[in-house]
């Protein structure tokens, strides 16, 4: 499993390559790699976004992202996880976090992909601010189309 | 009992600072401390809470040499 916090620009897809190679030694067992890459866009919510401010809670979103990782390794019994988000200033089109697992099958890398990134958006500690045209803004859950019906505090608990 | 608070985001612009070391006579619930922590300020309520790194209920106690983190809903990925 590979969880990584990184503070500056990365490529994703090299990270992929490297650890397939270096960390899973090409395992033989796998027969599916599912891959979601989430990269900044240049809108929101009406305005021109021209640069993210990405803040963690050191410490704590590495537990969860873990937490999470683990979670969906033992539920759908895929092989191996891995969770990379940044933090920092970005800007449109860098890549904010790829989230990728490996399974015998497809359907158990699918579904584990999509639990592992719907988890880390209601729960890992992340929160973004927005340098738009009017000036920077808080990012809120409610305004992100992708996002599942929050009611966050309940889940968690 | 000495309390660490912490702060993020949009709390942290509005606390005007990202952590403070606390000394507090008896024992509070988190949210209690974050009552006190606002009397002056319009606090918004949708806040999160954890403790040592777990999120927690409202009503949880307080300990010595806790760790307490106030933060909004969380916007990642």
């Amino acid at each position: 499993m590979k969880i990584e916090i990184i503070n500056e620009k990365f490529d994703p897809w090299q990270s992929l390559v490297d650890y397939k190679k270096n960390d899973l030694q090409n395992d033989p067992r796998i027969g599916a790699s599912s891959v979601f890459l989430g990269t900044m866009r240049d809108f929101n919510e009406d305005s021109d976004v021209t640069g993210m401010e990405l803040q963690h809670y050191p410490g704590m979103t590495e537990k969860y992202l873990e937490d999470i990782v683990n979670n969906a390794i033992k539920k759908y019994k895929i092989i191996d996880g891995l969770v990379m988000h940044r933090v920092g200033f970005l800007e449109p089109t860098d890549p904010i976090v790829i989230v990728a697992t490996w399974s015998e099958h497809r359907d158990n890398a699918f579904n584990a992909t999509r639990d592992i990134m719907e988890s880390l958006k209601s729960e890992a500690p992340f929160w973004k601010k927005e340098s738009t045209d009017k000036g920077f803004r808080w990012v809120q859950p409610s305004n992100n189309p992708d996002s599942e019906p929050q009611d966050t505090q309940n889940e968690i608990q | 009992m000495k309390i660490h608070v912490k702060y993020f985001a949009s709390v942290r612009d509005l606390m005007e600072t990202d952590a403070e070391d606390l000394n507090i006579a008896t024992s509070l619930s988190v949210y209690e401390l974050w009552k006190q922590l606002t009397v002056k300020i319009n606090a918004p309520e949708n806040i999160l809470i954890a403790v040592n790194h777990k999120y927690v209920g409202r009503e949880t106690k307080l300990n010595d040499g806790d760790e307490v983190a106030y933060f909004p809903p969380v916007t990642g990925g």
